[in-house]
């Protein structure tokens, strides 16, 4: 059982992580702000439960996942896509190697990942259905384990990686789709 | 990508790609990928690519948290206390 005076020094450090983490999901700051401060009262208040030694950081995740899909999603302001399309393994790596061999890409991977803007990576995670942009925030952001994420989600671990696997799938194609968007690497449509 | 080693192939290096970087390989499984990768630049190519990228996404997610919400946590979290305090 844990030392609810102690809570503040151990919870304090998670906030910038949390409100990030807010933000992804609410995709809004006011209500980022909300469920952040929600979910340190929440915290507080269950913190003689928080068995002591144990992930703090994954228990915090847990209480900011549950109250932004119990209490946020309710009011979520854009309609959204409930599923992803197929897509194919190494998504962007494949077309960046057709777009190379074309002459119409960049020469190093370097050089396109440098080009995206923190804007256009976190929008590119934002406009994921909220089942995969949890998991891919989760595992790909905070580098929680599959079966720490099936905690936090209470999804089964099978779900949790198909959820992972084609959401990062979902997210290459979001993030090449603004990179040929903006002109930063050519279209391989004529190629296709 | 072919490759003659026994063990895993290219197929089997990519299947296990994502399960390789999030480290959730047996280390028996591990040690495969790994001695495939010693010796297929394709492969190692894509990994190099797909981890890089993990890193990308995860640098460019960091938000500055307001001062205001600092602020507005602690407030609320003192209050709480005081709170606690006034019912034991």
């Amino acid at each position: 059982m844990a030392d609810r005076r102690r809570f503040s020094e151990l919870a304090m450090p998670h906030m910038q992580a949390l409100y990030s983490a807010a933000l992804r999901m609410t995709r809004n700051p006011a209500d980022a702000e909300d469920l952040v401060q929600e979910t340190f009262l929440k915290a507080y208040r269950a913190f003689d439960r928080y068995e002591d030694g144990t992930n703090l950081k994954a228990w915090l995740y847990k209480i900011l996942t549950n109250t932004f899909i119990n209490s946020y999603r309710a009011a979520k302001r854009r309609p959204e896509k409930a599923d992803v399309e197929d897509i194919e393994d190494l998504y962007m790596y494949r077309r960046i190697g057709d777009l190379r061999s074309a002459g119409a890409g960049p020469s190093a991977e370097d050089e396109v990942f440098g080009r995206f803007t923190d804007d256009e990576v976190k929008e590119a995670i934002e406009s994921l259905p909220e089942a995969f942009r949890i998991a891919v925030l989760l595992a790909d952001v905070e580098g929680f384990s599959y079966k720490e994420i099936a905690e936090i989600t209470e999804v089964p671990i099978g779900t949790v990686m198909s959820r992972i696997h084609r959401g990062r799938k979902a997210l290459q194609k979001a993030l090449l789709d603004f990179a040929v968007g903006r002109g930063l690497v050519g279209s391989t449509e004529s190629g296709r | 990508m072919e490759s003659e080693e026994p063990g895993v192939d290219c197929n089997g290096t990519i299947e296990r790609l994502y399960h390789y970087l999030d480290g959730e390989l047996t280390d028996e499984r591990r040690q495969e990928i790994r001695h495939h990768l010693d010796e297929c630049s394709p492969c190692l190519d894509a990994f190099d690519f797909e981890a890089e990228l993990r890193h990308v996404i995860a640098s460019r997610c960091k938000d500055h948290v307001p001062e205001a919400l600092r602020q507005r946590v602690h407030d609320a979290l003192r209050e709480e206390e005081k709170r606690h305090r006034s019912d034991a």
